[in-house]
């Protein structure tokens, strides 16, 4: 029933730049590509039980990756996206083992650590980067509209996949290890490889984010991967439910709508009422949030005795 | 014919408490252990230092003639030692049929080949009719009789059981017995479980610990005459 | 020697920098390790510290036990605010809880460039100290010189107060073993509300001292923030003097590191975090799962 839904749901934001004026468009792509990496982190956060702040380093590696082919003249769309998925994965895959060893509100602490040192990086990596001033890309579409649309296509596939995906045995063994770590290991199951294909996975889908970005508004800067936009996409996660996906990818889009319509509204206040949203969702939270299962992540916490930590190591 | 599993000097210290004290186990294949003692005896330290759960301070595990004492709980799993924890461990938000298969995924190449397996694993410990239910879903009886379920799903060499039948029901209870009896012959099984009356029906040889000590090894006749039971018992609770 | 001269001043600085870390970091342990709270709102902390030094502090002696008072009162005051408005998640998990310390931490920032202005603001410390002295030949700023002397001399105190004093072994109880707190029958709001104000207080005195040397702007608290929490992760949360080595490694690899190596720095803190994290798996991550 809910997937009946969603097709004239897709068939209407097609249908939406003809009905909206071209800076919406850029908008809403912008939004669409943010909600993407929303989706990377709710795959983290609700289904993998590793909640994050740092998808904006793969988003920042994927992004550069495509700024950089854009600017040795790779104008193919499709090559710059199989780059910036490779590049977020590779270095989903070399921050892995900082991450895949902790669990709950470490991994939030490690996570935004590496998040902080990307942005640190991209600040100071002028020759790759271009610093501060960011990189300009050449356009590869024309038109804003086109921009969307393609943005929009990718997104869909790509969260079909997903989706597709979490229905699959890799769906039930990530479920599995975020439920009951010990008893998957108890079973014979080596968890720490599948949080690593987790992460990795999640980190291709950031830097797809990443090259869309690029795409939409032709430019990139460390601005664009900011300790904030990290914690509104957590924060947009945990509203929409970082159980569903599709859930995760509204919430992210909202509550970015949110930040540029308040900043438009109120110059200058947005992080005050921004951060009185993360403080009205948190008391709101406990229990409430659909999708969003917080005992059972509270359950797994538990299971995570120091016994279950040192199978853990173990495995390792 | 060698023993399955041997421990040698297998020792567990938590700071000044030795849990598990020096214990020598051999336990031939296909033989029915039963471990008993009061509480604080050291029975389930001794389970998850076989099943790899927690490292010990001291001492050699062996299985089926490899030492296994450095090897991870998922490593041991998959060399054939399956396990139920004292506390039903089962996955909640998956079905009663998923977590099966999802158990048995390892030995059986996979979730999707588990998955018929399972359903007649679910039929032998009646849970047939609950396998499209969430497991969150089940009474504490009908966790314990699914990660029985679960650990036979892996087809193990090696069975460690943590006391399965308690908070079963009289019905549950009995279902237990009938399962146990039904065990594979080929299976090694290692029941830790206060209720005696299962334990002497059961167990081909009876180990007594106390305080993480080894007390005395014998048939269920002899284990049930001996003073030497009675005075480790004696002002515990069975 | 003579090729190490170069290094001397940053290396020196790196202590400075080392020991605010440690200060700093000691604070967001404590709330973490006893109660359970990651506060993303630390380094928010630090700044209103900061701030409060700059607002103060007019180059004579008489600010600054004026701005150590007030900074720290305000700090500490912040923390116990904290508390009071995680009153209504504490049954909530950690996640809940971090999320909210985040979202004030973002309404905190804001209200400070409110109340300041969006630029760095400079901070003044006594004329006597505001010069450079001869150190081996090379000129080293004096309020450098004795920050480090104070910061060490705060390090060792809390070295002592951890380690000797009986509420510091309560604090090292509860790290270890998180349900010990309410075994022992404390009530865990007062806990709460202590373990954030003693943090908030912390943060506020490195906030002070070391706003000369990170001073107050608006990117203040994410800074701290972050190299903190880098300090924690590389020093884990049992040993005073696991954090205090991880302070000063960090310390060093923001100066030093820096002077060295100009574009790796940043790489490096990451370096560090994977051998050190890799390395101590074992006893590091044991903690850490349990929280």
């Amino acid at each position: 029933m809910k997937r009946l839904l969603l097709v004239p749901a897709v068939a209407f934001a097609a249908a939406l730049p003809w009905l909206v004026d071209d800076y919406t468009t850029a908008t809403l792509a912008r939004l669409l590509v943010l909600g993407l990496v929303g989706v990377s982190v709710a795959l983290l956060t609700g289904v993998t039980g590793l909640p994050t702040l740092g998808q904006t380093a793969p988003f920042a590696a994927g992004a550069y990756a495509a700024a950089q082919l854009g600017l040795h003249d790779v104008a193919n769309e499709p090559v710059r996206l199989l780059a910036a998925a490779g590049v977020g994965a590779a270095f989903a895959l070399l921050t892995a083992p900082l991450v895949v060893y902790a669990r709950g509100v470490i991994v939030l602490m490690i996570t935004l650590a590496i998040g902080e040192l990307a942005i640190t990086v991209a600040s100071r990596w002028k020759s790759v980067t271009g610093g501060t001033d960011g990189l300009i890309a050449a356009p590869t579409l024309d038109t804003d509209r086109a921009r969307y649309l393609y943005t929009l296509a990718v997104v869909v596939v790509l969260v079909a996949l997903v989706l597709l995906a979490l229905r699959s045995p890799a769906g039930l063994l990530l479920r599995a290890s975020r439920d009951d770590e010990a008893r998957m290991r108890a079973s014979g199951h080596p968890v720490t490889a599948y949080l690593t294909g987790a992460y990795a996975a999640a980190g291709g889908i950031a830097g797809v984010g990443g090259a869309l970005l690029v795409t939409t508004q032709q430019y990139v800067s460390p601005a664009d991967f900011s300790f904030d936009t990290a914690a509104l996409l957590l924060l947009g996660v945990v509203i929409g439910g970082a159980g569903s996906m599709l859930g995760a990818a509204a919430g992210t889009a909202f509550v970015f709508a949110a930040r540029d319509w308040l900043s438009g509204l109120l110059p200058g206040h947005a992080p005050l009422l921004l951060g009185a949203l993360f403080v009205v969702t948190a008391y709101l939270l406990p229990r409430g949030v659909a999708g969003f299962d917080w005992r059972r992540l509270g359950r797994a916490a538990r299971a995570a005795s120091p016994g279950a930590m040192r199978r853990r190591n173990q495995e390792a | 014919m060698a023993d399955i599993l041997i421990t040698e000097a297998l020792t567990r210290r938590y700071g000044s408490l030795v849990a598990v004290d020096r214990i020598d186990l051999r336990i031939a294949p296909g033989e029915r252990r039963a471990i008993i003692g009061p509480n604080g005896a050291g029975k389930t330290t001794l389970l998850d230092l076989v099943a790899g759960a927690i490292r010990p301070s001291g001492g050699r595990i062996r299985f089926d003639g490899r030492d296994i004492t450095g090897s991870g709980p998922a490593r041991r799993a998959r060399l054939g030692i399956g396990r139920i924890h004292q506390r039903p461990a089962v996955w909640p938000s998956l079905t009663t049929l998923d977590n099966v298969a999802v158990a048995a995924a390892q030995s059986r190449g996979g979730v999707r080949r588990s998955r018929r397996p399972a359903i007649e694993l679910l039929d032998r410990l009646g849970l047939a009719d609950q396998a499209g239910v969430e497991a969150a879903r089940l009474s504490h009886g009908q966790r314990r009789q699914l990660e029985i379920a679960m650990a036979l799903a892996g087809e193990p060499r090696l069975l460690l059981l943590d006391e399965p039948a308690a908070g079963l029901s009289a019905v549950e209870f009995e279902r237990l017995g009938e399962v146990l009896r039904d065990l594979p012959e080929g299976m090694t099984v290692l029941l830790v479980e206060h209720r005696l009356d299962l334990v002497y029906a059961f167990a081909d040889v009876v180990t007594v610990l106390r305080d993480g000590q080894y007390v005395v090894s014998g048939t269920p006749d002899e284990i049930r005459m001996s003073h030497t039971v009675r005075q480790a018992y004696s002002g515990a609770v069975a | 020697m003579g090729e190490l001269d170069p290094y001397l001043i940053p290396a020196l600085d790196g202590v400075a920098y080392g020991l605010l870390l440690f200060v700093v970091a000691a604070g967001l342990v404590l709330s973490f390790g006893v109660a359970g709270i990651l506060n993303l709102a630390h380094g928010t902390l630090y700044a209103i510290g900061a701030y409060v030094a700059a607002w103060l502090a007019d180059g004579g002696w008489a600010a600054v036990p004026l701005a150590l008072v007030a900074g720290v009162v305000a700090a500490a005051a912040a923390g116990t605010a904290l508390a009071g408005l995680l009153t209504p998640v504490r049954r909530g998990d950690h996640l809940t809880q971090a999320l909210l310390t985040f979202g004030l931490a973002l309404a905190g920032g804001s209200l400070l460039v409110s109340a300041f202005g969006p630029d760095d603001l400079p901070v003044r410390v006594p004329a006597a100290l505001d010069r450079p002295i001869d150190l081996a030949g090379h000129s080293y700023a004096a309020y450098r010189l004795v920050f480090i002397v104070v910061a060490a001399v705060i390090a060792v105190g809390l070295y002592l107060a951890v380690t000797r004093t009986r509420a510091g072994m309560l604090v090292r109880a509860a790290v270890d073993d998180p349900q010990m707190v309410a075994c022992l029958g404390v009530n865990p709001t007062r806990v709460r509300v202590g373990v954030l104000a003693v943090s908030g207080a912390l943060a506020g005195l490195a906030g002070v001292l070391g706003a000369p040397i990170i001073g107050p702007g608006p990117t203040t608290a994410a800074t701290v923030l972050l190299l903190s929490l880098v300090v924690v992760v590389l020093g884990g949360l049992n040993s005073v003097g696991g954090t205090l080595l991880a302070a000063l490694a960090v310390g060093e690899i923001q100066t030093l590191g820096v002077a060295l190596l100009p574009t790796a720095a940043p790489f490096l803190l990451y370096a560090a975090m994977a051998l050190i994290l890799a390395a101590r798996a074992q006893g590091l991550l044991r903690r850490w799962s349990t929280a």
